[in-house]
């Protein structure tokens, strides 16, 4: 099951995820249009920063989920690719998800009274916030391949040091 | 393997097709791939919504409405994409004035016998530039006259208590009427770019409008750029007369030492078009039965087309194919729209890339400094360097497209007026004032600008140019613009018999007939390089003053389907402002600034009555010309 993972090294704060992140969720998937919709699209994914480092925050789809146990609409599930998402038509607006979320990652609508969240572009190979990401800070990965990726960083920043 | 519709998408020239397979298989860089390489691009910086003005940023507006709504000085959306907006006018209009700043200093040299390969070509020009300007003639000679003229041109760009006289003397009253009351008269082109340098800086100008007034005041500076550019190059190589040549790749010979001249001033490309033939005999002593084969690659091609008949190989986008051939032997290069690519790709093969004017220098190309003083010399010295490139050129490598298009240029307003007095000696703008009136011709379209790697390759120019021709459009060209029509044969007198409506039929047949065509007139007319867009002006300025209305009630309309440079957007600013509907094939970095976006394409239309329209469908965007042309034919009564 493949993860948004991030490159915590990486990321120069330009917020291109956030932008392709809206218009992906915009009725008509075009910048220039989007910017002009009602209600404006949201993005689901937040570049934060902390001390000189930024972090792009978006939902881990954790499991156990505390949004997902939390809704008490029966809104929020856990899709077939193990992503949780939402269920617009059954979401009540009571925020309980947004109090629960330890990231921060769900978001309020307020025109619809709708919560919403990262749906990992379900519908997509790519989520459009990985491949937006100017720098690769962004990587949609199995963990396990993730993990291997950083060894091998690793251990070529060993090896290196080791034979000075 | 990149697939024959990914091709069809770079470009829909068969020649460019044919060059990025073979690059393909070299596994040689493009544009395209590079294009593909930045994707997807920052949405900030194509909102326009990007601020780097000062060293707290940068700064971004949140398009979604949940971030920043304010920079960190607290300039709006608005404010930051007006500011960038009249800095990208400010650059276009440095290049412009540059490249006639050189024009003049070559004039004021000429004149004082310092520059001997530079002599007055045209004094009928001289004279009608001085007597334009209130330059007196009387018992002045020919040098004394064009001393005169090259100080008055310089004097243009300094500060000044008085217009610019290039700006001022080139438009109908009207305009200037408009334009002071907006306040948006330049009193010098450097000036009014210092200025729109100093209102868009840290905490000077946050009024979206007045900014924008900037902006156009900054353009009518490009404007006078432009002309004086035109003027001086055509009082010092001579103004051009309809002539025949070819284009595409297949212009490049393979038994002859090819010598690309690429960049944009006639000042070097006309000279090495000069001396070329005196090396022929060097050239076939080493081996090139064909001698010399100058070819011409974007605007610099444009002039010595023009004024020369030298065939244009490629425009813009597609030059690095030029190269990918292997059988150019020097690509000589000036100033803009020269990518720096060029050097790595001529590393591929035996082509060798030369520079040539101190402020644009290329890593991994050779530079051999112009002056002119001795430009002769230098001329020869940059051929002979083809000469022995061509020496090591590998005939194994050699890989020319076989397409060749035949070209009809060479129509400056001169030469049109010309060909209409064939039809009305003593009245030559009536026929085509008449064939207006009477709906013959609909009205006028001018096509400029450049290619853009977003836009399949010359499929907006020549889709729109059908469209309208088809509905009696007339329709002029300029710059890589003009290059897009003449790759698809559309400067050629059978596009008009294919392509014309019947009314803009019979009037270029009748044209071209009297000048003795042996057909109609090309369905497209190419006037030039891009400064010479105010060749079209001239003529659009003659038919006012003759209609006695203003520039804006006239049913002409400009379009760069494909545009690229800063220079694009000053000119397509001083065509709103000459009051144009002016449309833009590409989504320019504006669209951020809600109110901006509104003024450009509606409000503006009230000050100056052009406007810009926005439209990346070329079939929608001819419709939306179409249509304002109709709208002014309905305000004139015809």
């Amino acid at each position: 099951m493949k993860e948004i993972f991030v490159r915590l090294d990486r990321c120069m704060g330009c917020r291109s995820c956030q932008v392709a992140c809206a218009v992906e969720h915009s009725a008509s998937k075009s910048l220039f249009a989007a910017i002009g919709e009602t209600p404006l699209p949201r993005y689901r994914i937040y570049t934060e920063r902390a001390g000189d480092q930024n972090i792009p925050l978006t939902c881990r789809h954790c499991d156990p989920s505390p949004c997902l146990d939390a809704c008490i609409a029966g809104s929020i599930y856990r899709d077939d690719q193990g992503a949780v998402r939402r269920k617009k038509e059954q979401c009540v607006g009571c925020w309980t998800c947004i109090m629960v979320c330890p990231y921060g990652v769900v978001g309020r609508e307020e025109e619809r009274s709708i919560a919403y969240k990262c749906d990992r572009c379900h519908d997509r190979d790519l989520p459009a916030c990985v491949e937006a990401c100017p720098t690769r800070a962004l990587v949609y990965a199995e963990a396990a391949e993730f993990g291997a990726e950083v060894r091998k960083f690793v251990a070529g920043v060993v090896v290196e040091a080791v034979s000075k | 393997m990149l697939t024959q519709k990914e091709l069809q998408k770079r470009t829909m020239t068969e020649d460019g097709q044919l060059m990025l397979r073979e690059a393909y298989r070299g596994q040689i860089e493009t544009i395209w791939d590079r294009f593909e390489t930045q994707a997807p691009h920052c949405g900030f910086g194509e909102l326009g919504t990007c601020c780097r003005n000062c060293m707290q940023g940068p700064c971004r507006i949140d398009p979604f409405g949940e971030g920043a709504t304010l920079g960190a000085c607290g300039a709006s959306a608005d404010t930051i994409v007006a500011r960038n907006l009249g800095r990208a006018i400010a650059a276009g209009t440095a290049a412009h004035s540059g490249h006639a700043k050189h024009l003049a200093h070559t004039l004021l040299k000429s004149a004082e016998g310092k520059a001997p390969d530079y002599p007055i070509r045209d004094e009928a020009k001289l004279k009608a530039v001085a007597q334009r300007l209130g330059i007196s003639g009387d018992g002045k000679s020919t040098e004394e006259l064009a001393r005169d003229v090259a100080h008055a041109a310089l004097a243009d760009f300094s500060e000044k208590e008085t217009p610019v006289a290039w700006a001022a003397t080139n438009v109908t009253q009207g305009r200037i009427e408009t334009f002071m009351k907006h306040g948006v008269v330049p009193t010098g082109i450097d000036s009014a770019i210092s200025e729109i340098m100093h209102q868009t800086a840290y905490g000077v100008d946050a009024d979206p409008v007045n900014l924008l007034l900037g902006g156009v005041k900054c353009a009518l500076a490009d404007f006078a750029g432009c002309h004086m550019g035109t003027d001086l190059a055509d009082i010092l190589f001579g103004t051009p007369k309809p002539t025949a040549s070819t284009a595409n790749l297949g212009v490049l010979k393979s038994d002859a030492v090819n010598i690309a001249l690429h960049g944009h001033n006639p000042v070097l490309s006309d000279v090495i078009a000069q001396v070329a033939n005196e090396l022929d005999e060097e050239a076939k002593n080493a081996g090139a039965p064909a001698g010399i084969n100058l070819v011409g690659i974007c605007c610099t091609g444009n002039e010595v087309l023009m004024r020369h008949g030298i065939p244009s190989a490629t425009h813009s986008v597609s030059q690095e194919l030029a190269v990918l051939t292997g059988a150019v032997d020097v690509m000589v290069v000036d100033y803009q729209c020269i990518m720096p690519s060029l050097s790595t790709l001529a590393e591929c093969n035996h082509t060798k890339l030369i520079t040539t004017m101190p402020i644009a220098k290329i890593p991994g190309a050779s530079h051999i400094e112009f002056s002119e003083e001795k430009a002769r010399d230098t001329a020869k010295e940059i051929i002979r360097q083809g000469i022995e490139a061509f020496k090591s050129r590998d005939p194994k490598e050699v890989n020319i497209p076989p397409q060749q298009s035949t070209v009809l240029a060479g129509f400056s307003t001169e030469a049109i007026i010309s060909a209409l007095s064939l039809v009305d000696k003593d009245d030559p703008l009536k026929p085509l004032i008449d064939n207006i009136v009477n709906g013959n011709i609909q009205g006028v379209c001018l096509f400029a600008g450049c290619n853009n790697v977003r836009v399949t390759q010359d499929s907006n120019f020549v889709t729109m140019a059908k469209e309208l021709a088809k509905e009696n459009v007339l329709l002029l060209a300029t710059g890589c613009g003009a290059g897009a029509m003449a790759r698809h044969g559309l400067l050629t007198s059978e596009a008009t018999d294919k392509y014309a409506g019947d009314g803009l039929k019979a009037v270029f047949t009748a044209v071209g007939e009297a000048a003795g065509l042996d057909g109609p007139l090309p369905l497209v007319l190419h006037m030039g390089s891009c400064v010479d867009n105010v060749r079209a002006s001239d003529v659009a300025v003659a038919v006012a003053d003759k209609l006695e209305v203003d520039l804006d009630k006239l049913p002409v309309v400009a379009s760069a389907p494909e545009p690229t440079t800063e220079k694009a957007i000053a000119i397509g600013t001083w065509a709103v402002a000459a009051g144009l509907p002016t449309h833009v094939g590409v989504v320019p970095p504006v669209l951020g600034g809600a109110a901006v976006a509104n003024v450009l394409t509606d409000e503006i239309k009230g000050i100056f009555g052009g406007y810009f329209i926005v439209e990346t469908d070329p079939v929608s965007a001819a419709g939306k010309l179409l249509e304002a042309i109709k709208e002014r034919r309905k305000g004139l009564g015809i």
